[in-house]
């Protein structure tokens, strides 16, 4: 559990650390929260030259509100999320999806631009940004640019960011009507990564559903939308029935993977029961519950 | 005579004199040493499980600057001894597989090391194993033990054909075909005990320095059994046994890991004398999965012959033990005589039939973990007693009642005799505090809501306070199971004890205090218990089967009577009358009838040193040293009742209720004898629920980390109500039985009945565990 030698680098200005990233680009590594960068150092998986601390860079930190958008800075921790009445009130299922994280240790220090940058396949915020429409901010000493979540995670480990641009705010939507939202996440052993995890957002007009988003983690390469549920609820009328129809096209075109816990078929099932659930719970929420 | 006052620690939950100094971060580890000088080794491991080593390139490594030097194989060949077991099982065909220190010709795991680097610092040790240059020959592998044991696998070792290192057998009572005769039905199956990986907090370490000038070597070793160390050691060094000090400062954990000398501490020894500087290992997470013992790993067929009553007769088991690639400390003994010989469990089993093959593989060396043996036969019984009560649709409570004993002494058809206990009482009672009638009403009405519910017993009676002498040498023990003390009263009446045993977690500075300070009627907090130096200590055989109160507590109660025999004699001097007139109680010895012209014990001690007023046939000092051989092994046994409910559509488990009803004879703290019922029966949940060490078919170890090996947390663990029953051992002292490992025994099965039970009626009657949801789901898939 010895890492090579490596360089620590502490900006104490955005504009440092995106100079910093522009000089030594795919040798350094950013180091936000430390819960995967500094786990795969000591087993040497990783082994960059130059690691740069985003700790002492101000201004990274933050939850506000700016018209129909929530902006969260990349360093943001998960129980800052969790504890957010922002988030409670106008996106709960941020909220809730960061409070099944890990555990509080995590929690205090793992930060949400950490956690998307790192694209891990079974992480959970990928299924609630993937349903929510989310996007992230890339900044380089050239400008910035603003990614969907589901393009900017192209595979395990994996993502659109250029070796100097830096990951520095998540956009979610500031949710209002009747709307309602879930996260359902199975797991084996609490504070482990999600077997298969599932974000519901939906909202309801009339006594139907006006819209409908299901994303899910842990199924895949990266976090999917079940587009066939959400297509085949909307317009449908709300209910538990009409669920219970349509949570099974969850599973519909997912290879998930097997491993050394569980099967890919069981993770399809489990795809199909979580949907239900997650959706049920929305709705429950929707309609006031 | 004594005055029969009412004891004052023992019994009582007195807390742990030790935790102010862990939980303030004050406890010292093996990685706490730091000595002038000090160099740090990295091991290479193999790279592969089964390859001839062709050649090894260290030349790169040497390069890097404060790398001292790199040592293979041809290194230690001829300087140290390999490595073999201390349990040469007799009558078993044992064959005599030693493992070298360092890997010269092949490797036959992927923990087997290749080369040991020295460095000035413990990165650059880590950068040089980077840059060592191995050319292997690969070989065929073997881990399963089915296929090991098939004609044309894989040899591991020239000296044991066929990949078996032994085949013990025991037939005891009346023979199984007769008792199968006898029975209106057979029952044959397959129960697989998984490989488990026992994840000791502190992971190992050893630090030696040699001293040139006396020729000593002192090493630092995080060990169960200091002094056992040091002689296998010894031998293994090649240097006298009373030129080498081995310390085992403050343990974190090891579960059965810490009991066998491994290599790495036998490296540092060697190149500290052969470099004259002290030199430092600890062993990385990775290692400690990969290189460290693993425990259980068993395939049992067994059969069951039973009666359409209920009750079984006999019991036929043959197993596959996978041993892995090497036969250490004490691993042959715990598939075999601390397996076998508990068959017959509580219960009147007329006739058990046991064959145990011990295979090697190319997998991490199995050797005790926390149960060692037994948690693997009360798993068969308890399995058995649940699917004969399947069979018959009876209850499994009632198929126990048929077959349980109902109080010890009882001899068994193992040739054990059982000591104490009222186990068809205690078994009742664990049912009555489980509500065991009423959740079989929720259950029946919950199955109609289609709801999962289950409930599991588990009634284990286990051998332990590892005893015995004479036993223990007939088995193959390589040495004597006594325990030793040494208690030593300073002139001011404070008390130092010097124990053989070897406390590693379990809080024997307390227990062990509260034993001593009743036995002299002294204050607790004027009793230290002093462990892990072998040159403080008198020989010791360590901590290890639940064994340190009943053994090494009762060398302390005798050595403490000693002690206050010496101590009245010498208060009858000082109040001038005769020893039998004296009347001793709280600390204090009196005239009979003058209480108030009383000496206390530290006018006693201080007498004893001053040594002006002593009679004749007393020697002066107050100290007594005593080597403590019971006459028998002692049984703790119990009952456990687990409620699961399963989620019926993603198959996870949750506990609704644990109840444990343990007899461990005369508890000494309540608080620890409940800390180590917790613990256990978490670790044995664990094992029914979660963990399970895999590997591929190249023999390499997929679950190297607790992302993947899944030790549970403290959210998946239920409360645990944990209730005593105190019926005094006979056979010690103090009425002590062990409670180290009751938990991880009784609560295995527990747990697996459970869920077995809140399914049986889809038509499953066993799945191997660990029960997860998916292993659940795949059971029941195609069925219902």
């Amino acid at each position: 559990m010895y890492p090579p030698e490596f360089k620590v680098l502490v900006p104490s200005s955005l504009e440092e650390a995106l100079k910093l990233l522009k000089e030594h680009g795919d040798n350094a590594k950013i180091l936000a929260g430390g819960h995967s960068l500094i786990p795969m150092m000591r087993l040497r998986l990783v082994k960059p030259e130059v690691v740069i601390y985003l700790g002492k860079v101000p201004g990274l930190r933050y939850i506000r509100e700016n018209g129909s958008t929530i902006k969260i800075g990349a360093m943001t921790t998960h129980g800052e999320i969790e504890s957010s009445s922002l988030l409670a009130e106008k996106n709960p299922l941020l909220q809730e999806t960061a409070s099944k994280i890990g555990d509080l240790q995590v929690r205090n220090m793992g930060t949400i631009g950490g956690s998307i940058a790192h694209a891990d396949p079974a992480a959970d915020y990928p299924a609630a940004l993937t349903a929510l429409e989310a996007t992230v901010v890339l900044k380089s000493l050239d400008g910035e640019r603003e990614v969907k979540v589901d393009e900017f995670i192209q595979g395990p480990y994996f993502t659109d960011a250029r070796p100097d641009e830096l990951l520095v705010e998540v956009r979610v939507p500031s949710l209002s009507g009747r709307f309602g939202t879930a996260y359902e996440k199975l797991y084996f052993r609490a504070t482990d990564f999600a077997i298969v995890g599932v974000a519901a957002y939906v909202e309801v007009d009339g006594g139907a559903f006006s819209r409908v988003r299901v994303g899910l983690t842990g199924v895949g390469d990266k976090p999917v939308r079940a587009r066939q549920v959400e297509e085949e609820l909307v317009g449908r009328e709300a209910s538990e029935a009409s669920i219970e129809k349509a949570a099974d096209l969850a599973s519909e075109g997912l290879e998930p993977p097997s491993d050394v816990r569980a099967s890919s078929e069981y993770r399809k099932k489990m795809a199909e029961v979580l949907t239900k659930r997650a959706l049920t719970r929305a709705l429950s929420k929707a309609k006031g519950g | 005579m004594a005055v029969e006052t009412p004891k004052r620690y023992i019994g009582k939950p007195v807390k742990r004199k030790e935790d102010l100094r862990f939980i303030t971060g004050k406890g010292l580890y093996v990685d706490d040493i730091h000595l002038p000088g000090m160099h740090y080794a990295a091991f290479l491991r193999a790279s592969y499980a089964h390859a001839r080593i062709k050649s090894i390139d260290t030349s790169k490594a040497e390069k890097i600057p404060g790398v001292v030097g790199v040592f293979t194989g041809e290194y230690f060949r001829d300087k140290v001894a390999p490595l073999g077991t201390a349990w040469a099982l007799t009558n078993a065909d044992l064959k005599p597989v030693t493992w070298p220190v360092v890997a010269y010709d092949k490797v036959r795991f992927t923990g087997d090391i290749v080369a040991v680097v020295v460095a000035k610092d413990p990165y650059i040790a880590y950068d040089a194993l980077d840059a060592i240059e191995v050319e292997y020959e690969q070989l065929p592998t073997v881990v399963d033990p089915e296929e090991a044991v098939k004609p044309g696998a894989p040899q591991l070792h020239d000296e044991a054909p066929n990949n078996i290192a032994f085949t013990w057998r025991f037939q005891g009572g009346e023979s199984f075909e007769d008792l199968e005769r006898k029975a209106d039905f057979v029952i044959r199956k397959r129960l697989i005990n998984q490989r488990l990986i026992p994840s000791a907090m502190e992971p190992r370490a050893a630090v030696a320095a040699y001293n040139p000038g006396t020729e000593e070597l002192t090493v630092w070793v995080t060990s169960q059994n200091p002094h056992v160390h040091r002689l296998i050691m010894a031998g293994s060094l090649g240097i006298p046994e009373h030129r080498i000090r081995v310390i085992a400062p403050d343990v974190g954990g090891g579960f059965g890991s810490k009991i066998q000398v491994y290599p790495g501490e036998v490296i540092v020894s060697r190149l500290a004398m052969d470099l004259g500087v002290p030199v430092k290992w600890v062993e990385t997470r990775r290692e400690n999965f990969i290189g460290t013992i693993h425990g259980r790993d068993h395939i049992d067929d067994v059969e069951i012959a039973a009666t359409n009553d209920g009750r079984i007769l006999g019991l036929r088991v043959k197993t596959l033990a996978n041993m892995g690639a090497y036969l250490t400390t004490a691993a042959p003994g715990v598939p075999t005589i601390l397996f076998g010989l508990m068959l017959q469990g509580p219960y009147k089993i007329a006739g058990v039939d046991v064959e145990v093959k011990g295979v090697l593989t190319n997998t991490t060396p199995v050797d005790a973990y926390r149960g060692a043996g037994r948690p693997e036969a009360t798993y068969i019984l308890e399995r058995a007693m649940d699917l004969v009560a399947l069979r018959l649709g009876m209850d499994p409570a009632d198929v126990r009642r048929v077959n349980l004993l109902d109080k010890a002494p009882a001899t068994t058809v193992t040739g054990l005799i059982y000591d104490s206990g009222e186990y068809k009482k205690v078994f009742e009672k664990a049912l009555e505090i489980a509500e065991y009638k009423k959740w079989r009403e929720i259950q029946e009405k919950a199955r109609k809501e289609g709801r999962l519910i289950g409930i599991g017993i588990s009634s284990y009676i286990e051998m332990c306070g590892l005893a015995p002498s004479r036993i223990a040498r007939a088995t193959g023990f390589g040495l004597g199971l006594w325990e030793s003390v040494l208690i030593r009263v300073h002139p001011t009446g404070k008390v130092s004890v010097y124990v053989g045993s070897h406390p590693h977690g379990q809080g024997e500075e307390t227990s062990f205090a509260q034993i001593v300070a009743d036995e002299l009627g002294v204050s607790i907090d004027d009793v230290e218990i002093v462990h892990g130096d072998t040159d403080e200590t008198p020989f010791g055989m360590g901590t290890y089967g639940s064994r340190t109160t009943p053994v090494g507590g009762g060398a302390l109660a005798l050595a403490a009577r000693r002690i206050k025999r010496k101590a009245r004699k010498i208060a009858a001097a000082l109040l001038e009358a005769r020893e039998e007139d004296i009347v001793e109680g709280e600390g204090k010895f009196w005239v009979k009838g003058s209480p108030d012209k009383a000496v206390t014990f530290q006018d006693v001690a201080l007498a004893a040193y001053t040594a002006d007023k002593l009679p004749d046939d007393v020697e002066p000092g107050l100290e007594a040293t005593v080597f403590y051989d019971p006459e028998n092994f002692v049984f703790p046994y119990g009952t456990h009742v687990c409620i699961v409910e399963i989620d019926p559509e993603t198959f996870k488990p949750k506990i609704l209720r644990y109840v444990a009803v343990d007899d461990a004879g005369v508890i000494i703290n309540p608080l620890l004898a409940e800390g180590q019922v917790h613990g256990g029966v978490v670790q044995g949940l664990a094992q029914a629920l979660f963990e399970e060490a895999v590997f591929d078919e190249r023999g390499n170890l997929l679950t190297a980390g607790f992302n993947d090996y899944m030790i549970p947390t403290a959210l998946d663990v239920p409360n645990i109500e944990s209730y005593f029953e105190q019926t005094p051992s006979p056979h010690n002292p103090l009425g002590a039985k062990g409670i180290g490992e009751t938990g991880t025994i009784a609560s295995t099965p527990a747990v697996v009945n459970a869920i077995i039970d809140a399914l049986a009626h889809l038509g499953v009657d066993h799945i191997d565990m660990p029960l997860t949801p998916f292993k659940i789901w795949k059971a029941l898939k195609g069925k219902k």
